[in-house]
């Protein structure tokens, strides 16, 4: 049977890895490579690298951290951040990236998830969801990557991942912002939500802060992989006792 | 000298780099003479089987791959490629192996596309697969899927089964990424590298 996946997310910013609070007050975390090598070999299923202020800043990935990655590392990662146009994505998955993941650029103009599903295949296309609770709702924000660019969008977060997948996303991370950096659990309601009106993987974003969350969130909302951040970083949760935990807890995983 | 087809797909940079952490070298071509000189051929790709074979023919490589006789390996796409049709933009393939890929069936707690680590059920004997464990688990990332028959030498399950591992004579193809499944995908790729040439 197919394991869950656990994915740490290594925000990226002028070549190095950082880490914020509710997507603010970055704090540096180490080198790509390093980090990168140090998760390949403490179990990590993938991994995702976002560079925070390409979208915002109006420019792309820069690939030459992403060969240098590809090189060393020998689990998939995905790349996102900025990425505009199919010349983008195949320079990405060129330069060894396994899949590119987009987000603003997926809202303004929605086409570019088919015609990348039509180029690559959609199991390289993954579409971020950046998701707030307001008024009873949930609703899709953009330009998360630096607060005083953040925007609403016309999409309640149903919707657009529904459209996202219809679209040609093969697969949809969803980054619940109210639960951003509190490590008070992933936000099950809203995931299970998402979770009904997709068939393709579903991936939790936000909130991390306990084995129990990792557990709840694969069991009580069903998603495929669950994305951290700070407590990967920090080894407050060291990934080989995360898995032991998870398998003693009848969740499927890769030991 | 090992030739990996350049058939303009995504993904062949990391095959090259797996082969470069084993010590291998490998060349990247569309070249035929090139192709059909080698000890040993890869036929990598990421994409649709329509773009695939577009592409294969555009370059003239579907005959000098249909007539290697040196051990070849199919990654992925290139692995469906060798099956002789594909349900995905309704494709005539390689045709090296009987059968007709087509769509994993979507069902409640089986997402497609079929995506992450899962196991499979090998057949006992087979040098490319030595040194594997029920338990061995190597990276999907597919939605289209070629039929387990006489030619599958491992199968995975993933709602419904489907042909993980395929061989016939010297051409063997896997589903999985060998170069994004750790130590496991590297293990195969030697074993590959250990067939005689």
């Amino acid at each position: 049977m197919l394991a869950r996946r656990l994915i740490p997310c290594l925000d990226v910013r002028d070549g190095r890895v950082v880490k914020g609070v509710q997507f603010r007050n970055h704090v540096d975390m180490g080198d790509i490579i390093e980090l990168a090598q140090r998760y390949r070999d403490s179990g990590a299923d993938e991994l995702v690298f976002y560079d925070i202020t390409a979208s915002s800043d109006g420019r792309t990935v820069s690939t030459d951290w992403v060969t240098r990655v590809a090189k060393v590392i020998d689990i998939p990662f995905c790349v996102a951040g900025g990425i505009r146009s199919l010349d983008d994505a195949r320079r990405l998955l060129h330069s060894g990236a396994d899949k590119v993941s987009l987000n603003s650029p997926a809202i303004e103009n929605p086409a570019l998830l088919g015609e990348l599903a039509a180029e690559f295949g959609s199991q390289c296309v993954v579409v971020g969801i950046d998701s707030r609770h307001e008024n009873g709702d949930y609703f899709v924000k953009q330009f998360t990557g630096d607060p005083t660019k953040t925007r609403g969008t016309r999409w309640r977060t149903v919707d657009w991942a529904r459209e996202a997948q219809k679209l040609g996303a093969g697969e949809i991370v969803l980054n619940c912002m109210n639960q951003d950096g509190e490590r008070k659990g992933y936000d099950l309601p809203q995931l299970k939500l998402v979770r009904a009106v997709l068939t393709i993987p579903l991936v939790a974003s936000g909130g991390a802060g306990a084995p129990e969350h990792f557990r709840d969130v694969f069991r009580d909302a069903g998603v495929d992989a669950a994305l951290a951040a700070s407590v990967f970083h920090s080894g407050a949760i060291p990934i080989p006792k995360l898995k032991q935990y998870l398998a003693a807890e009848g969740v499927i995983v890769r030991p | 000298m090992l030739a990996i087809v350049d058939s303009g797909g995504a993904n062949i940079a990391s095959v090259r780099f797996a082969l470069e952490r084993l010590g291998v070298p490998s060349e990247l071509t569309a070249d035929p003479a090139v192709i059909r000189a080698a000890d040993r051929v890869i036929l990598p790709g990421v994409g649709s089987a329509q773009e695939g074979m577009k592409r294969l023919h555009a370059k003239g490589l579907v005959e000098v791959v249909r007539g290697l006789t040196q051990p070849v390996l199919g990654i992925c796409l290139g692995m469906q490629l060798m099956f002789e049709s594909s349900a995905e933009g309704e494709t005539t393939s390689l045709g090296l192996i009987p059968g007709r890929v087509a769509l994993l069936p979507e069902s409640p707690g089986i997402t497609v596309p079929h995506m992450g680590w899962n196991t499979l059920t090998i057949r006992p004997d087979t040098p490319l697969l030595a040194g594997f464990s029920p338990a061995t688990r190597f990276y999907f990332v597919h939605s289209f899927a070629g039929p387990v028959n006489a030619f599958t030498v491992a199968s995975c399950d993933h709602g419904t089964p489907f042909a993980a591992v395929v061989q016939r004579a010297n051409f063997s193809g896997v589903q999985f990424h060998p170069e994004r499944s750790g130590a496991a995908g590297a293990r195969l790729l030697q074993n590959f590298l250990a067939m005689p040439a």
